[in-house]
């Protein structure tokens, strides 16, 4: 009979913060420019220079651990992580070992048990490493330090969760507060939110933790959930042979659906942790505490509450609406312009949604704007354009987020109102198609669903189905 | 002298520092270490009951800069400071993970 295991997961998040700047100079954090553009003697570790904390990278640690029930270390101060790397400039990475700026939170997920608290330990503030990148032509590596010194908060979990699915909720309440707070976009693929899963398992009833490894390289939530049943499966397996699993770091490849250990260095380990003179203690007063406290904004609770006064939407709608932060402001400017929350409401669930999985992308990657959005539902509105015609409108808006009105109007895709117009259309079906106005006549009511369809088709789509009815019904009880 | 370092300390000090050093180099590294740690034994017979440990010599805090773009692209001098280049990236011996 097998032994029931159990698997113990804790998480090491590294979020990427939304600032302009990097965390101890002027250099501009935007992603994507020329290799060692956005460079500087300070964050290329040049001997002499100085680094001075950006501000706001201490207001963003503050407010995401308000938001996760942390305590605020109202002392706190950083140090440095020696290790030689060529990523790494300046043979040291500044971070908080000692006294890391949030302590003690909590985050509540929801699992096929209920509701759940995965303890937080601790979230401390630090710098982003540069870039390598491997060239096979040449066999070396090529380094771009355009990231190194983008502020990042690493979010500390204890190991408190059991299983792929809890990891993956967890993340996915994370990544919601940060959006929320707008102290990060949180991108996996882009690695703004990365996380490292440090794994064990044990017999079901054990007191103590098994051998843990962690695993690195995880850029997708389906990675992560790869990772975890590859891991644990091996490490099971190894405990069934009678082996034992070694404390390592191991890179998951997500292609080969495996992961392979790291080569460690034997003296890895040993970071010789100490107090970075150049940089002075930070002190966070209770006012200024109190200040980032009410300057917190409205979370996903107190949104769906006020949505259901406010909006008069489903909670259907509400619930996918705020599990993103873009989609829910999309749907708020939108509303304020046009006035009719459902049909925004609609817009997004039901064609925003169908682009977005067919084009494999996220809420957050939509870039049609709320004005556009607005626009084409007030066109539908007025009738200026039939529902058939608007969908295909909005198809070309959410690939180039073009302005509907204009595009309607250049392609001429105007609904034909003027009942003249469409009368002698409707007369020359008619007269077109004498079976099927007999078949209407004989009580065939669905003919006249034939008839409209090859009023439309003559008009282009460019009529207003109701009308082609009322028309039809008219000639037809003549 | 108190403190005696051992070969293998002082090899694997270099190996952290990542320092060649000869055997005479490796002597002498012993012996100043050593000297370093009899200091520090010096300061522990010091009685710190209730004194907080001190990182910054001076009372200053919260030195903060805004969160405002400053540095244009000074990539041409960075660069200057690669040990080679390609493609405007400084080019390293192969780095294996």
């Amino acid at each position: 009979m097998a032994k029931e295991y159990e698997t113990v997961i804790g998480l090491e998040v590294h979020v990427e913060l939304a600032t302009k700047t990097k965390i101890f100079c002027g250099c501009s954090t935007e992603f994507g420019g020329a290799p060692n553009t956005h460079t500087c003697p300070v964050c290329t570790g040049m001997p002499g220079s100085l680094p001075v904390l950006n501000k706001q990278v201490v207001e963003y640690a503050i407010a995401v651990g308000l938001a996760t029930n942390c305590s605020i270390t109202q002392y706190c101060k950083f140090d440095r992580k020696n290790y030689f790397y060529p990523d790494n400039p300046q043979n040291y990475q500044i971070s908080q070992l000692y006294l890391p700026i949030c302590k003690n939170g909590s985050v509540e997920i929801e699992t096929a048990e209920g509701k759940k608290q995965v303890r937080i330990h601790e979230i401390h503030m630090e710098e982003d490493a540069g870039k390598l990148i491997h060239d096979e032509w040449e066999d070396c590596s090529l380094v771009d330090y355009n990231r190194s010194g983008v502020p990042l908060i690493e979010i500390v979990s204890e190991p408190d969760m059991r299983s792929a699915e809890e990891v993956i909720a967890y993340l996915e309440k994370l990544r919601l507060i940060i959006q929320y707070l707008g102290a990060s976009d949180c991108k996996l693929q882009e690695g703004s939110m990365r996380a490292d899963v440090n794994l064990s398992v044990r017999e079901k009833g054990a007191k103590e933790f098994g051998t843990r490894t962690e695993m690195k390289n995880l850029n997708s939530f389906k990675a992560i959930a790869r990772a975890i049943e590859g891991e644990r499966i091996r490490q099971i397996d190894l405990l069934e042979e009678g082996k034992q699993v070694i404390q390592e770091t191991r890179r998951w490849d997500d292609n080969k659906e495996y992961s392979y250990a790291m080569r460690s260095k034997e003296d890895a380990q040993d970071y010789r942790y100490f107090p970075d003179p150049d940089l002075v203690p930070i002190q966070i007063s209770d006012e200024w505490l109190a200040k980032i406290r009410d300057n917190q904004p409205e979370f996903r609770t107190e949104k769906m509450k006020r949505y259901k006064e406010e909006y008069e939407i489903p909670d259907y709608d509400i619930d996918i609406i705020t599990n993103s932060k873009h989609l829910a402001d999309l749907f708020e400017a939108t509303v304020a312009i046009c006035k009719q929350p459902k049909k925004v409401s609609n817009w997004l669930m039901v064609e925003t949604m169908r682009l977005l999985k067919e084009q494999d992308m996220e809420p957050e990657d939509i870039r049609f704007s709320p004005e556009n959005l607005a626009k084409l539902i007030l066109l539908t509105d007025s009738k200026a354009i039939n529902s058939t015609v608007a969908k295909e409108v909005f198809e070309v808006m959410f690939d180039k987020d073009m302005d509907p009105e204009a595009y309607v109007e250049e392609k001429g895709l105007k609904t034909v109102n003027d009942e003249g117009a469409l009368r002698k259309t409707v007369e020359e079906v008619v007269a077109a198609n004498p079976q099927s106005v007999e078949d209407y006549h004989n009580g065939k009511q669905k003919a006249i669903g034939f008839l409209v369809g090859q009023t439309m088709k003559a008009m282009q789509g460019k009529a207003d189905p109701a009308m082609v009815n009322k028309l039809l019904k008219e000639l037809l009880e003549d | 002298m108190a403190n005696v370092i051992s070969d293998e300390t002082i090899d694997y000090v270099g190996i952290l520092a990542k320092l060649d050093l000869s055997a005479e180099q490796k002597e002498q590294a012993k012996k100043d270490m050593g000297r370093m740690l009899d200091y520090i034994d010096k300061l522990n017979e010091l009685d710190t009951e209730g004194v907080e440990p001190m990182s910054h010599v001076f009372p200053v805090s919260n030195v903060f800069r805004e969160d405002v773009v400053t540095n244009g692209d000074d990539s041409a001098n960075t660069i200057q400071n690669a040990p080679e280049e390609k493609d405007g990236m400084f080019m390293v011996p192969r780095t294996v993970e």
